[in-house]
């Protein structure tokens, strides 16, 4: 039996009433409900104030560089199919310094369920902008207003995501059924989640997003529908939709790898005799 | 008389250069001679001017010959370019309805209607390569059934090896019927069956037989072949090759994959690393065991894109910030490649950091014949492993302070020991901290695993007289060229012998100040343009050397251009 003490990691360093106090219970009650023992997962963070995550729960944890939560993630599910392998960024990570590999990965769909702390501005680097800050937005390295943001839920369904969602760090019923669908779906799942940052960000305040979010589970939405799923994606400013925006049947990667049949390739042995059939190719 | 016969395939790109070069050695590898053959080849698919040089020799050879003996020109240039390296009975064996114009020596010239000949004895102009080897098979009438043989198991049995052993006929009999004199003998030595394999080829059977489950790389000449032959033996070997979609992803998926519990690699060129910097250091820091081949080309930037140096070693020295241990290894020849590569793996995970291997493109994609390796050699070491038996995996501390400060691994998912790591100083359990002495103390246990891969270092190695006037230095891929100038100086009764590293870091400081003290002088012999390892060694041991000789032409040495450059500096 799994139970929230089983997750009962070091005490969180980060400001109080921040958003990231919503996602990590979240995961955690998704993890016990999911009946998933702390050893069978794996914690791969970047880094920012979301990337300390792992820390403060229970579980593997692999800290990794900034922007380069997805690499390593990937790398690990591949060594250990058996591994839930959960990647936790925040925008600044996922969709700046680790763009490209967030791209990929969802291209390549693979195994694994990236969670991104969503809340507009850097938090560790103290309140400039991020590439999800909303157009205009003024900060210290942006005097004269943000750039345009991404759009990261459609990025993730054109770029070839399997299992695209959004989550609200305030409405912790809703995202923790969220993670543990992510979590169960085989193939790339990105779950992006809104989060209030009660320092830098007086903008997109915990009541600016509780006055917008409205749940795709409320209505006759069908996830399955791509197009409909970017349309979707675009809705952003009076109304912003959260759950699951797309899911699809897709190729998995690692399901096109012969060598993964035979089980996790960690359990595979290692022997050189095996070899001598290759030398012959050489006479 | 010792044989030491040299052939060279010159054309443009798209010729099929390459191919009639590697057909070439191995024909004669089959025969039982010692091949060593390299590439030269330019940026591009099409044009340009390429060549293949192959050295056949009745004794071992490491190195190729400035000397041409047999040139197979497949277009104008190949002439124009290499007349100047024929010996005196040299041949030059061209198709004289395609390439007019020729001045020159024109008794070593083998007109041979070489499109014709396909077209008509084999039914297809793409054919003339094939009859090319058969023209100068009959030129140093060595045994045609070889090239025969050779051609069913390139091609496989079927219509398309028939008709290339029909246009070989062709040029065989062209020859022996239209050229009576001039011609060269090289007849089959013996069975003796070696392998004829390039560097790359060495590192990737290396790679698999150390047990190595996960590359992730990214295209990048000259390192692209192991990513192919990798991904090509995945499915037999249980293994996964990532073709990632950066440099960046690939060392930090090769990370990821290593943490896991598997032996992982990624490979790359000069500037390809560059990109991968940070995984250097994330290696350093999570004590994660990875290798990393960094087949040197020249440099800064995209330099030379298909040639070769030896300019990378003071940058994967130092590449990263802070200081953590790391391991530095060079092979010396193409056989030494797959044991460097066992070695890397073992120290990899038995010191848990990160593991260097620098090749260049000469030693990349030149073929040598070798003696079939011998797999009982290899042994595994996956260092110390901790163990859910002996111990409370409740207490398993992923970084725990040891003496030798080596932490005993265990794997994520495998046991229920946690395990725990972070780019961040961390504690011993792996948890971020900045706690003054807990950053001392895992900085301090990370160095300390240093002293005792120092002691894994090997005795750099040494050629030629015990006691010399000069001492000749190299690294890496210069060991057969530096190797053979010492024995055409030595005939010359001048006092030199070679010592030579495969192993740079840590570095072998009291074996390299001993060997190097003995001698009156010693040069530096690099393919760069500082002398890096003149200043590592000056930086480790104090020591100067009298001079250097450096090539940085992006060309690979030669015997005969080393032994002219001591005899300039000897005076």
């Amino acid at each position: 039996m799994v139970t929230v003490s089983d997750y009962a990691g070091l005490k969180p360093a980060w400001c109080p009433g921040c958003g990231n106090f919503g996602i990590l219970q979240a995961l955690n009650r998704a993890l016990v409900e999911m009946e998933i023992e702390p050893h069978q997962v794996l914690l791969v963070s970047g880094i920012g104030q979301a990337g300390k995550l792992p820390h403060y729960t229970r579980g593997n944890v692999f800290n990794s560089l900034h922007g380069r939560p997805v690499p390593p993630a990937i790398g690990a599910k591949i060594a250990n199919s058996e591994l839930i392998v959960i990647a936790i960024s925040g925008d600044g990570d996922a969709y700046g310094e680790g763009g490209n590999h967030f791209l990929h990965a969802a291209r390549r769909n693979h195994d694994i369920t990236y969670l991104v702390h969503n809340n507009q501005v850097y938090g560790l680097t103290k309140g400039q902008a991020s590439p999800t800050s909303d157009v205009g937005f003024i900060t210290k390295t942006t005097p004269y207003g943000a750039a345009s943001p991404v759009n990261p839920i459609a990025l993730a369904i054109v770029s070839g995501a399997s299992f695209v969602g959004r989550g609200f760090a305030g409405d912790i019923d809703h995202l923790s059924n969220l993670i543990k669908r992510g979590i169960t779906h085989r193939g790339f799942a990105l779950i992006d989640i809104l989060q209030p940052c009660i320092s830098f960000n007086h903008k997109n305040t915990f009541q600016w997003y509780a006055e917008r979010v409205y749940k795709l589970e409320d209505e006759s939405y069908d996830p399955s529908d791509k197009k409909a799923a970017i349309e979707k994606a675009l809705e952003w400013g009076e109304k912003i939709p959260i759950g699951v925006i797309y899911k699809g049947d897709l190729l998995v990667y690692e399901d096109q790898l012969p060598a993964l049949s035979e089980g996790p390739l960690v359990k595979q042995i290692i022997d050189p005799r095996r070899v001598e059939k290759l030398l012959a190719e050489f006479m | 008389m010792p044989v030491d016969f040299n052939f060279m395939v010159g054309g443009e790109a798209g010729q099929g250069v390459q191919s009639v070069g590697f057909l070439l050695a191995k024909v004669f590898a089959r025969g039982g001679y010692h091949i060593f053959a390299d590439q030269d080849y330019e940026s591009r698919v099409r044009g340009g001017h390429n060549f293949f040089r192959v050295r056949v020799s009745d004794g071992k050879v490491d190195a190729i010959a400035e000397d041409v003996d047999i040139l197979i020109a497949l277009n104008m240039d190949s002439i124009e370019l290499h007349q100047p390296n024929m010996v005196t009975q040299g041949i030059i064996i061209f198709d004289g309805e395609k390439v007019k114009g020729i001045s020159g020596n024109n008794g070593s010239l083998f007109s041979i209607p070489l499109e014709k000949l396909a077209e008509e004895k084999a039914g297809a102009k793409l054919m003339i390569n094939t009859v090319a080897l058969g023209a100068v098979l009959a030129a140093v009438k060595y045994d045609l059934n070889i090239l025969n043989t050779v051609l069913v198991d390139w091609f496989g049995k079927g219509e398309v090896a028939d008709r290339n052993i029909a246009a070989a006929k062709a040029g065989y009999d062209y020859v022996q019927s239209e050229q009576k004199g001039n011609l060269r003998k090289l007849k089959p030595l013996s069975e003796a069956k070696r392998m004829l394999l390039t560097g790359n080829e060495a590192i990737s059977l290396g790679a698999i037989a150390a047990g190595c489950k996960f590359m992730a790389a990214y295209p990048m000449t000259p390192a692209s072949s192991i990513m192919e032959y990798m991904a090509a033996k995945s499915k037999e070997f249980d293994l996964v090759m990532v073709h990632a979609e950066d440099e960046i992803a690939a060392i930090n998926m090769a990370i990821g994959a290593a943490y896991a519990g598997v032996r992982a690699m990624t490979a790359t060129s000069g500037s390809g690393l560059c990109l991968m910097v940070e995984g250097i250091g994330l290696a350093g820091i999570t004590e994660t065991p990875i290798v990393i081949i960094d087949g040197q080309r020249p440099g800064p930037a995209v330099g030379l894109p298909t040639r070769t140096e030896q300019g990378d070693l003071q940058f994967v020295l130092h590449a990263h910030h802070g200081d953590f241990p790391r391991a530095v290894l060079a092979p010396a020849t193409i056989e030494d490649a797959f044991w460097v590569t066992i070695n890397a793996f073992n120290w990899a995970e038995k010191y848990q950091l990160p593991v260097i291997i620098l090749t260049d493109q000469h030693l990349a994609s030149s073929y040598a014949t070798v003696d079939p390796l011998d797999l009982s050699q290899v042994s595994i070491d996956r260092g110390m492993l901790f163990s859910e038996k002996e111990d409370d995996p409740l207490e398993y501390l992923r970084h725990r302070v040891t003496k030798s400060g080596i932490s005993p691994r265990a794997f994520p998912g495998l046991g229920k020991a946690l395990v725990v790591t972070d780019c961040d100083e961390h504690d011993e359990e792996g948890h971020l901290t900045e706690d003054a002495g807990e950053r001392t103390a895992q900085v301090q246990k990370r160095l300390r695993k240093l002293f005792s891969l120092k002691e894994e270092i090997g005795t750099p190695k040494k050629y030629g007289p015990k006691k010399a006037e000069t001492t000749l230095i190299g690294w890496g891929s210069t060991y057969g060229a530096i190797h053979e100038a010492v024995d055409i100086l030595c005939k010359e009764d001048a006092s030199v012998n070679m010592l030579h590293l495969n192993e740079l870091w840590p570095f072998p400081a009291k074996a390299v100040a001993d060997a190097v003290s003995k001698a009156r002088n010693s040069y530096a012999i690099e393919n760069n343009a500082t002398g890096q390892l003149a200043r590592l060694m000056k930086a480790e041991t104090g020591y100067d050397v009298s001079g250097r000789i450096l090539k940085y032409d992006g060309r690979p040495f030669t015997p005969a251009f080393i032994a002219q450059a001591v005899r300039k500096e000897r005076g």
